[in-house]
C-alpha cells in the first residue's frame, strides 16, 4: 500500500464499507475471523451492495456473499491481473481520476523490459545474486540517483518496507516526460495494457481454477459499481500478505482501485484487515527492523555512514517526504533530548546500523548458529506461530537465555520440557542450555495505554484494576529493565554506553508498583515545540532541532495537550464517520486520499459520492472527513520548477506521500521484485507457470539448510495442496485461548478439512485420523470430511486441498499439532512475511508415527536443500 | 388461584392483552425474573476499554467488583462495534481472569529440568545482567563490509502486536540504546 499510495494503511474504515456498491473480499474470511467488523458489509448488502468472496474455501463469508468464487490457494495474482486486463480492454477505467490522479501517463525509461519481454523477469536481473538492479524502472528523464527503494544494489535485500517511506526524487513534483492522451508505447498506461493482455478470461480460468463465466462475473459486477456515481471496496487480510508474492497482491488490488476511481472515495478503497489488536500500531512505532517509529528506515551501514549521507539517501525532495529530515531530527531529539544537538549530528551516530536481513527467520537460523545468544519474547509464540516452527524450536534451544513475557505457560516457554523434539530424540532437556525466564505479564485491563486497529484508529484502554502478583505491563518491564541496565552501566567510560546512558529515560511512576504512566510516553511519541507544549500538526516539526516527535505520523495526538486516542464521544452523537471517537493517524482522517473524493476540478464527482471538496467561496477544502491535503490549496493550484516538498505537488494530485503526488499504477521505486505485480506460482506448487517458463518468484527468499528443507516442486509425493487459517474461537498461535475454557471448549480439537473426492482418494475417515506430510515434519489431526473443500481443477486436471486451522500447540486446555510445522521457511522478498497460505503436502490415513519412527516417516519423503530457480 | 386468574397468567394471551406480540418483554415476565438484575449494576466501578484480540478495535466495558473483574460487555458508545463483540472478544473476562494465567516469575536454569521460584526484583536484575554481558561480549563495531555497525547481534527481540503502542515505542528506544537491531514483530509472521 505504502508503495502505490504513500501510507502503509488501510485506506478507508471499517464503517466505510456501508457505503460500498459493490465489495470484493479475497485473500480473507471476514465472517468468521473479523465477525463484528463484518456487520458493515452486510450493512452494505442490506443497502443493496453485491458482495463477492473468492476464496479457495466455502466459509461463512462465502454463505453471506453473493457470488462465492473458489481459486485456488496462490494464484490471486492471476486472477486481479485479469480484472485489470478486463478493464483496460473493455475501456471502463474512470477517465479523468486515471489521468489527473495516478501516474498513467508517465513515460518510463526506455531500458525498461517487461515479463511479456523477457518470459517472466523484468530489465535488471542479476542472476547470481537473484536481486533486481531497479535502475531501468525510473521515469524517463529523471536524474539517476539512489532512492530509498533502490537499496538492493548493495547485494542486501529487503529492506525496504514496503509499508511507507520511498521518497524517490523529481526535481520537481512533475514528471519529466508525460503523455496525456496515454497512447506513448513507453507511458504506464501503454505498458500496464502491454503487461496484462495475456491475463485472459480463460488465462484466469486456466490457472486459477474457476470458470470463465465466473470470473467475468466479478469484473463486470467492479466495473459496474465503479464510476462517478458508484464505489467498490476491496477487503483483504493474511490470506494475501503470507505468500512469497505477498506485496503484490495487494499491489494488483490497488491498481485496480486507481483506474476503476476507488481510492479516496466513500464506499470505495482498500480495507486491509488485521489480525492482532495493535499490529498496525506495532509496525507504526516499529519493533521491526527495518524501520524506525513513522516508517523512516534504518540507517544501513555502508550507505548511511553519516546524517548528511542518510539524509542524502533518505529524503524526498516533492511532496510530504519533503519534510524527512525534520521528521528524522525531531526522532533523534525524542530519544536523546539535550544530548543530541546540531554538533553531533543530533547523535545519529548512536543509532544502531543494519547491513542486511535481520528479520525473525535469519534470527531464528542465527540462533541455532550461536550468533544470537539472548532474546526476548512480548507476547508472542515462534515454538507455534511461524512457518517451520520446528526450526524456531532449534533456535529457542540453542540460546544462552531467553525471557518470556506472557500471560500463561506458551509452548516458546517450556519447549525445554515438552517440544515434539524431545519424543523423537532430537533434543533432550538435560542437554538444552538455555536459561528461561519467564516474566508474567499484565492484560489490558490491568493497565493504560492505546492499541492502533486495522483502519490507524489509535483507541485508548483505561485501567480497570491493578494487575495481581508478579504481572506487571510491557511497559514496566521496558522501563524497569531500562533503568537497571542504565544504573549498572552509570559511570562508564565505553563509547557504546553512551546511546544507553545518554537516552532520554525519565518516566513519571506511579502507584504501589510503579508504574510508568503511559500517558506520558504518548505524548513522548506525538511531539513538543520549542515552547515544550505538545505540538497539533507535524507540518510544525522542524529539522534544527528546536522540536522533538516520537514519531511523525501520530503527531496531532496529543494536540492541545489532550490525550485524543482516549476520546469516547459516543458513535450515536456524531457523524457516521465519528471524528470524535479516538484518534486515527495521520491528522484524524479517516479516509487517505480523500481529495479524490472530488473530480479534478474539485467537485463532488456526483451527489451520492460527495465527501470531501472545495469550496469556493470559503477558499478552501470541506466535507465530512478532516481533508487530506493542504486546506487551502485549491484544485488549479500549479507549483513553481523550484517548489519543494508540499508545494510542489500540484491542486489535481491527491496522493501528497508519492514524489509526484499521484497513486502508483506503475511503481518505479520501492519494490525489490518488479514495478508490476506478475502471476508466480507458490514456491512448492505442484504446477508450472503457464505464462511465463520462470515458474515462481525469481527473488524470493529462500534459506536453504538441514533444519529448513523444501519440497521438490513439482513433486508426485506431494500432490496436495496445503493451506493454513484461522476459527473464530481461537487466536493465532492459541496463547490468549487456547488457555482460555470458554474458547477451548468452543473449539476443542485440532482437524484437517478434506472434500468427500480426497477423502475416497486417501482412504480418510470422517472424525478418524489424518496425517499430513511435508518434507519439513508430519503433523496429526481428526478429518472433517466436507463439501466445502471442493478440489479445483487447474490446467486440465483436480487438485485437491487440505485446510488445517494453525492455532494448536502442546499445551493448553486444548492440544494439537501445530499446522505451521509444516511450512517451509519462504518469504517474500520485500517485507519477509512468510509462505504459509499454500504450500505442497501429502496425507494419509491414521495417526503420525511417535519417536524416531517420525522421523524416518518424513526422512522417506523427497527433500532438498538448493534453491531452485 | 381461581381460573381465570390462572388463565390471564397464559403468556399468549398476555402477549396479545399487553401489546408484547413477540413474547419478547413484560408477557414472559414472572414476578421473580421481574426482580433479576444484571450483576453488572453492582459494579463499583466500569471502565472503557478496546478488545485485546483481532484488530477490529470493539469497544469493551469492563465492570470490577471486590478488586475483581466482574464481566467485560461490548461497548455500545463504540461507532465500530456498538456494542457487538464476537466468541473471543465475549470471553474477555475468561481470558483476564483464566485459571491458566501465571502470577509468578518462573525460573529454569541452564540444562535443569524444572521450574523454580524467583523473586520478580532479582529476575530483573539477573536479566538486566544477561543483557549487558552478552551486548558486551557480542559487541560488534564493523559488518563484514568493515563499515561501521556499532551495535550487537547477540540479542533479538520479538514481539509487539498484542502490545500497546507505548510498549511498542518503549521497546525500540531502548533496543535503539542498547544497539540492538534484531528487533520484530507478529506483522511478519
Amino acid at each position: 500500500m505504502g508503495t502505490s499510495f504513500g501510507r502503509g494503511g488501510a485506506t478507508t474504515f471499517q464503517q466505510d464499507l456501508a457505503n460500498s456498491d459493490a465489495i470484493l473480499i479475497m485473500g480473507s474470511n471476514m465472517a468468521e475471523n473479523h465477525p463484528v467488523g463484518f456487520q458493515w458489509v452486510m450493512e452494505a448488502r442490506l443497502k443493496g451492495a453485491t458482495v463477492m468472496h473468492v476464496d479457495p474455501r466455502f466459509t461463512r463469508t462465502s454463505a453471506m456473499a453473493n457470488l462465492h468464487v473458489p481459486i485456488r490457494a496462490g494464484s490471486d495474482i492471476a486472477f486481479l491481473g485479469g480484472i485489470v486486463n478486463y478493464i483496460l480492454e473493455n475501456e471502463r477505467w474512470l477517465d479523468e481520476y486515471v489521468k489527473h490522479f495516478t501516474n498513467a501517463p508517465v513515460i518510463i525509461d526506455e531500458r525498461f523490459q517487461d515479463t511479456e519481454d523477457l518470459d517472466g523477469f523484468f530489465s535488471g536481473f542479476d542472476p547470481d545474486k537473484r536481486i533486481y538492479d531497479t535502475s531501468t524502472w525510473h521515469y524517463a528523464g529523471m536524474p539517476v540517483q539512489e532512492t530509498a527503494g533502490e537499496r538492493a544494489k548493495g547485494g542486501t535485500k529487503g529492506e525496504q518496507s514496503g509499508h511507507g517511506a520511498q521518497a524517490g526524487h523529481l526535481a520537481h513534483g512533475e514528471p519529466p516526460e508525460e503523455d496525456e492522451t496515454l497512447q506513448h508505447p513507453r507511458c504506464v498506461f501503454q505498458l500496464l495494457k502491454k503487461h496484462y493482455r495475456r491475463y485472459t478470461p480463460e488465462m484466469v480460468s486456466q490457472i486459477c481454477g474457476c470458470t470463465k463465466e465466473q470470473f467475468l462475473e466479478v469484473a463486470e459486477t467492479l466495473c459496474e459499481n465503479s464510476g462517478r456515481e458508484r464505489t467498490s471496496a476491496i477487503v483483504y487480510s493474511v490470506g494475501w500478505t503470507q505468500h512469497t508474492v505477498g506485496v503484490q497482491y495487494i499491489r494488483t488490488a490497488a491498481i485496480i482501485q486507481l483506474l476503476l476511481g476507488n481510492i479516496g472515495r466513500p464506499g470505495g478503497g482498500i480495507m486491509a484487515l488485521r489480525g492482532h489488536a495493535s499490529i498496525q500500531g506495532s509496525t507504526d512505532l516499529a519493533t521491526l527492523y527495518n524501520v524506525l517509529p513513522g516508517y523512516l528506515p534504518m540507517p544501513h551501514a555502508e550507505k548511511d555512514t553519516d546524517l548528511a549521507s542518510y539524509l542524502d539517501n533518505h529524503a524526498g525532495t516533492t511532496g510530504w517526504w519533503g519534510h524527512f529530515e525534520a521528521y528524522f531530527i525531531s526522532q533523534l531529539k525524542s530519544f536523546w533530548g539535550a544530548n543530541s544537538t546540531e554538533d553531533n549530528d543530533f547523535c545519529f551516530d548512536y543509532l544502531p546500523k543494519i547491513d542486511g536481513d535481520h528479520s525473525t527467520y535469519q534470527t531464528a537460523m542465527d540462533m541455532i548458529d550461536r550468533k544470537v545468544r539472548g532474546f526476548f519474547l512480548f507476547g508472542e509464540n515462534p515454538a507455534v506461530g511461524s512457518a517451520n516452527s520446528r526450526l524456531q524450536r532449534f533456535g529457542l534451544a540453542s540460546l544462552d537465555w531467553l525471557v518470556v513475557r506472557d500471560f500463561v505457560e506458551i509452548e516458546s516457554a517450556s519447549f525445554w520440557k515438552d517440544a515434539p523434539e524431545l519424543e523423537t530424540g532430537e533434543l533432550k532437556t538435560e542437554e538444552i542450555g538455555t536459561e528461561v525466564f519467564f516474566v508474567p505479564a499484565a492484560s489490558h485491563v490491568e493497565k493504560d495505554g492505546s492499541f492502533t486497529n486495522t483502519q490507524r484508529l489509535v483507541q485508548w484502554h483505561f485501567q480497570a484494576l491493578e494487575p495481581e502478583g508478579d504481572c506487571r505491563s510491557d511497559l514496566w518491564f521496558v522501563y524497569h529493565l531500562g533503568r537497571k541496565i542504565r544504573e549498572k552501566l552509570a559511570g562508564s567510560n565505553d563509547p557504546r554506553d553512551r546511546p544507553i546512558l545518554d537516552l532520554t529515560w525519565q518516566y513519571a511512576t506511579s502507584g504501589p508498583l510503579e508504574e510508568p504512566s503511559a500517558d506520558q510516553v504518548l505524548r513522548e511519541i506525538n511531539g513538543i515545540g520549542p515552547d515544550g507544549k505538545a505540538l497539533g500538526t507535524y507540518a510544525d516539526l522542524k529539522p534544527d532541532g528546536s522540536t522533538a516527535c516520537g514519531c511523525w505520523i501520530y503527531c496531532g495526538i496529543y494536540g492541545d495537550e489532550e490525550n485524543k486516542a482516549a476520546r469516547k464521544k459516543p458513535g450515536g452523537e456524531q457523524t457516521w464517520v465519528a471524528s470524535n471517537w479516538a484518534w486515527a493517524w495521520p491528522l484524524n482522517r479517516r479516509i487517505l486520499y480523500n481529495r479524490a473524493s472530488a473530480d479534478s476540478k474539485g467537485r463532488p464527482w456526483s451527489e451520492r459520492k460527495k465527501y470531501v471538496w472545495w469550496d469556493g467561496r470559503k477558499k478552501k477544502w470541506v466535507g465530512e472527513d478532516v481533508p487530506d491535503f493542504q486546506e487551502d490549496k485549491p484544485p488549479t493550484f500549479v507549483p513553481t520548477d523550484d517548489a519543494k516538498a508540499e508545494d510542489a505537488i500540484a491542486g489535481d494530485h491527491p496522493f501528497i506521500l508519492q514524489a509526484d503526488g499521484r497513486g502508483w499504477l506503475f511503481a518505479a521505486a520501492g519494490l525489490m521484485d518488479g514495478p508490476l505485480p506478475t502471476h508466480y506460482e507458490p514456491h512448492e506448487s505442484p504446477f508450472d507457470n503457464p505464462l511465463y517458463s520462470q515458474r515462481a518468484n525469481p527473488t524470493r527468499q529462500l534459506s536453504p539448510r538441514a533444519e529448513n528443507p523444501y519440497n521438490p516442486a513439482p513433486s508426485d509425493a506431494y500432490p496436495y495442496v496445503f493451506s493454513t487459517y484461522r476459527l473464530t474461537e481461537h487466536h493465532t498461535a492459541g496463547g490468549m485461548s487456547r488457555t482460555v475454557p470458554y474458547l477451548a471448549e468452543l473449539q476443542p480439537e485440532f482437524f484437517c478439512e478434506v472434500s468427500p473426492g480426497l477423502a475416497k482418494e486417501r482412504g480418510l475417515e470422517h472424525g478418524g485420523w489424518a496425517t499430513i506430510i511435508t518434507s519439513r515434519t508430519a503433523i496429526e489431526a481428526r478429518v472433517l470430511v466436507t463439501e466445502r473443500m471442493k478440489p479445483i481443477v487447474v490446467d486440465g486436471r483436480p487438485v485437491h486441498q487440505v485446510g488445517v486451522p494453525y492455532h494448536w500447540g502442546t499445551r493448553g486446555l486444548t492440544k494439537g499439532d501445530s499446522g505451521n510445522d509444516l511450512f517451509p521457511g519462504a518469504l517474500d522478498p520485500i517485507v519477509h512475511t512468510q509462505e504459509v497460505r499454500a504450500a505442497s503436502c501429502d496425507i494419509q490415513p491414521g495417526r503420525r508415527p511417535r519417536g524416531k519412527a517420525l522421523r524416518e516417516l518424513v526422512e522417506s519423503y523427497p527433500s532438498t536443500v538448493e534453491a531452485s530457480a | 388461584m381461581k381460573p381465570h386468574e390462572l388463565i390471564g397468567r397464559w403468556p399468549v394471551l398476555r402477549q396479545v392483552a399487553e401489546g408484547d406480540t413477540l413474547g419478547r418483554g413484560k408477557a414472559v415476565q414472572s414476578a421473580k425474573t421481574e426482580q433479576l438484575r444484571p450483576r453488572t449494576d453492582e459494579a463499583q466501578h466500569v471502565v472503557q476499554s478496546i478488545c485485546p484480540y483481532c484488530a477490529v478495535g470493539c469497544g469493551q466495558l469492563v465492570y470490577v467488583r471486590d478488586g475483581k473483574v466482574d464481566q467485560i460487555e461490548g461497548d455500545p458508545d463504540s461507532p465500530i462495534s456498538r456494542g457487538r463483540l464476537c466468541p473471543k472478544g465475549a470471553a474477555s473476562k475468561n481470558l483476564v481472569t483464566s485459571p491458566s494465567r501465571e502470577y509468578k516469575v518462573k525460573y529454569r536454569r541452564p540444562h535443569g529440568t524444572e521450574w523454580e521460584e524467583l523473586e520478580l526484583d532479582e529476575a530483573m536484575e539477573m536479566i538486566a545482567d544477561r543483557v549487558i554481558e552478552t551486548r558486551t561480549a557480542t559487541w560488534q563495531k564493523q559488518g563484514d563490509s568493515g563499515a561501521a555497525t556499532e551495535r550487537t547481534m547477540g540479542i533479538a527481540m520479538l514481539g509487539g502486536a498484542t502490545l500497546d503502542n507505548e510498549e511498542n515505542y518503549l521497546i525500540k528506544k531502548l533496543a535503539m540504546g542498547l544497539g540492538v537491531v534484531q528487533v520484530e514483530n507478529q506483522a511478519r509472521i
